[in-house]
């Protein structure tokens, strides 16, 4: 199925939780999911027979530019049927939550927790939502675009002494 | 034996003690292998056939209590930072530390934007020889222990340090 | 006298530690000797690879991509560089594309004697890991012919290569080719059938397909287990649809489908097959041609976005990069195969001895440059 027959067979389930299909200015047509509505989403594409996207590539957090919301993206693809589709959640940064797909795929497990460490996003209904790259008492969510490192981590200078 | 031939009577050496337990530790740098990243696939090559780290002496031990020197090879994270000066108090005198390749020197080439890197491991340990690459050769590597073989030839280390 | 009352044990396995392969931390819950919980702790590698890109032009990207994947870094700058050059829609001379296949395979290569050598120094086996870095050596006197470097290159850049290859590489390699066939058998003669190492390999940590395909398991270890997906014929990029090679899966020859021993040995095919692709590559090489024709003067993608995934020796390498038309990215994620090949371990370790999970971490083939980043 093309990315438009898929757009057209979630509105047609999800009506107003499924934003729009974003065509302009990217490689893979992008599917515009309210956050809250990712879980039912994702179980839907994997359990129908016609859609079956049993492998999720890539989930990712992105921040545009520091002031707009933040968004996360996955990048789904069906190893029977051949076909794929990318979606997109957007989400405001002061209370950025979206609600988590781990008991649907097991990449997504630690990919989420990646995403909360770096860019300081919730997935509610995760399992085990803690740190994974950095140390659980850093403080901040390193690649947010307005991310100021502290000076001292432990007692160790962070910045390079000249 | 074609040099030492005739020169002594009957088993009977005269040197300093200096100079018999500086000659017998600089054969044998025992080193702990504390491979972090990149830096480590080239220690692997150095201690490999084509360059032979043994034919100098130097044996890898896994274990800190057991090594005379710690080769820092690779990026020193704040996370593993504690855990890199926990690893050098554990092991025992006389220890040295080479720091292998510029991450370990001075941070890299993440220098600039890495806020999880620590910018040297010379800020928690001290550090005696600096091998400066990315990765150094073996070659270089090999050059660095032989350095470090020409400093412990002039310790005393049996002199009592002033306090 | 009634049954002894054994309490579990949380025993911590690294972070500096022989066996795993770069600084990973794992917590083991045992019973004795049994496993019953494995729970990997990562980040001491964390390098802020992608904080970095973010404040850098693209073209000074390339150098960090290799330093991710330390083991496979032709394939990590191969991969940006489609993936930037796909946004760009540049076109590449037919010299450039052949010469990128050579050294992506030989790279791939490189990085599973590795994989084949540490493992049998897991196990046990100390000569295999000596063989295994000996062929090693030739292919990084390869690499520094071409590019001047051994193991971390800077040579493929977005919209060609660094240099050209210098006259005497082309014979230097078929001389490679025709001794690496033979090496290939005496692996098999000292590791692939000897009966300690099929004991402590075979049947141990069975990765079945619906498993791996939901935890994003790829690369040699989804093959392993009888799934056929791998890139470069299901989504042929570059030139890999020109070039005539198998692909081997697991088939349970010493145990089950999917154990740490298929592991290995759709390794071992699977430098059989590169060697075929290399060869071929090298026959067709176009004579003309120049590396550095479509090396754009500024690298300004337009704005947009693009997913591009490509076969590293590890599985599925994927770069998504959110380009806003300047000559800085918005964002360049690394979809490493590594992070998700670690996160399964648990679910195929837990009830093993202490020895076969470090059998079964060696047989994933991991490195933390690329989970980490």
């Amino acid at each position: 199925m093309t990315e438009q027959e898929i757009y057209a067979d979630l509105s047609a389930k999800f009506s107003d939780k499924i934003v729009e299909l974003i065509e302009a200015e990217t490689f893979n047509p992008t599917v515009v999911v309210a956050p809250a509505a990712i879980t039912e989403v994702c179980h839907y594409l994997k359990d129908t027979e016609t859609l079956n996207f049993n492998s999720l590539m890539n989930l990712a957090g992105h921040d545009t530019d520091g002031e707009s919301d933040l968004s996360v993206i996955y990048h789904l693809h069906s190893t029977e049927l051949d076909h794929y589709i990318t979606l997109k959640a957007f989400t405001n940064r002061e209370n950025s939550e979206v609600s988590s797909v781990a008991n649907i795929y097991g990449t997504a497990d630690w990919h989420e927790r990646e995403a909360w460490d770096l860019y300081g996003i919730k997935f509610t209904g995760h399992p085990d939502l803690k740190r994974i790259l950095l140390e659980e008492d850093w403080e901040g969510h390193p690649l947010k675009k307005d991310y100021v490192a502290a000076e001292f981590y432990r007692g160790m200078r962070i910045e390079k002494v000249k | 034996m074609g040099a030492l031939n005739h020169k002594f009577n009957e088993n009977i050496l005269i040197t300093s003690l200096d100079k018999l337990l500086n000659w017998s530790r600089s054969g044998s740098e025992w080193y702990f292998q504390f491979g972090l990243a990149c830096c480590a696939i080239e220690m692997m090559s150095a201690a490999a056939a084509r360059h032979d780290l043994e034919r100098f002496g130097a044996m890898p031990r896994s274990s800190p209590r057991q090594a005379d020197v710690m080769i820092v090879a690779g990026t020193v994270t704040l996370k593993m930072a504690t855990r890199v000066k926990r690893l050098y108090e554990q092991m025992a005198e006389p220890k040295y530390v080479i720091s292998m390749g510029s991450c370990a020197n001075s941070g890299g080439p993440y220098w600039q934007h890495g806020y999880h890197v620590l910018k040297g491991v010379d800020q928690i340990v001290p550090v005696d020889i600096y091998i400066p690459g990315c990765p150094p050769r073996p070659e270089a590597l090999i050059e660095g222990l032989l350095h470090l073989q020409k400093k412990m030839r002039e310790e005393h280390i049996l002199a009592k340090k002033e306090d | 006298m009634g049954r002894l009352h054994a309490e579990e044990m949380i025993l911590n396995m690294g972070p500096q530690h022989p066996s795993t392969h770069g600084v990973l931390r794992l917590k083991l819950r045992t019973d004795g000797e049994i496993v019953s919980h494995i729970e990997p702790v990562i980040g001491y590698l964390h390098r802020s690879f992608e904080k970095h890109a973010e404040n850098l032009e693209y073209q000074q990207v390339t150098p960090f991509c290799g330093r991710c994947d330390y083991l496979a870094a032709m394939g990590s700058e191969h991969g940006y560089a489609m993936a930037v050059e796909k946004m760009m829609g540049i076109e590449l001379p037919e010299r450039v594309e052949y010469l990128r296949v050579i050294f992506a395979e030989l790279q791939r290569i490189a990085s599973h004697l590795v994989a084949v050598g540490t493992f049998g120094l897991d196990v046990g086996a100390i000569t295999p890991f000596i063989y295994c870095f000996r062929e090693r050596e030739l292919i990084l006197d390869l690499f520094e012919m071409a590019s001047g470097a051994r193991l971390l290159y800077n040579y493929i850049w977005i919209g060609g290569l660094a240099h050209d290859i210098p006259p005497g590489f082309v014979e230097k390699t078929y001389e490679f080719l025709d001794d690496f066939d033979k090496r290939i058998a005496e692996y098999n003669q000292i590791l692939t059938g000897n009966k300690i190492f099929v004991e402590r390999a075979a049947d141990v940590g069975v990765l079945t397909p619906e498993v791996a395909i939901n935890y994003g398991v790829t690369g040699p270890s989804l093959r392993a287990s009888g799934v056929n997906i791998d890139l470069r014929r299901t989504q042929p990029y570059s030139i890999y649809d020109r070039f005539d090679f198998d692909i081997p899966l697991g088939e349970g020859a010493q145990g089950t489908i999917g154990d740490s021993w298929d592991r290995y040995y759709v390794r071992v095919r699977e430098m059989e097959e590169s060697a075929k692709i290399v060869r071929q590559a090298l026959d067709q090489l176009p004579v003309e041609g120049d590396v550095k024709s479509a090396v754009p003067k500024r690298i300004r993608p337009p704005k947009g976005e693009i997913y591009f995934r490509s076969e590293n020796a590890r599985g599925e390498l994927g770069y998504y990069i959110v380009s806003n038309g300047k000559n800085v990215p918005l964002r360049v994620k690394m979809r490493s195969p590594a992070f998700s090949n670690l996160s399964v371990i648990n679910e195929i370790g837990h009830g093993w001895m202490i020895s076969d999970v470090i059998a079964i971490l060696g047989s994933l083939d991991i490195v933390l440059g690329e989970i980490d980043r």
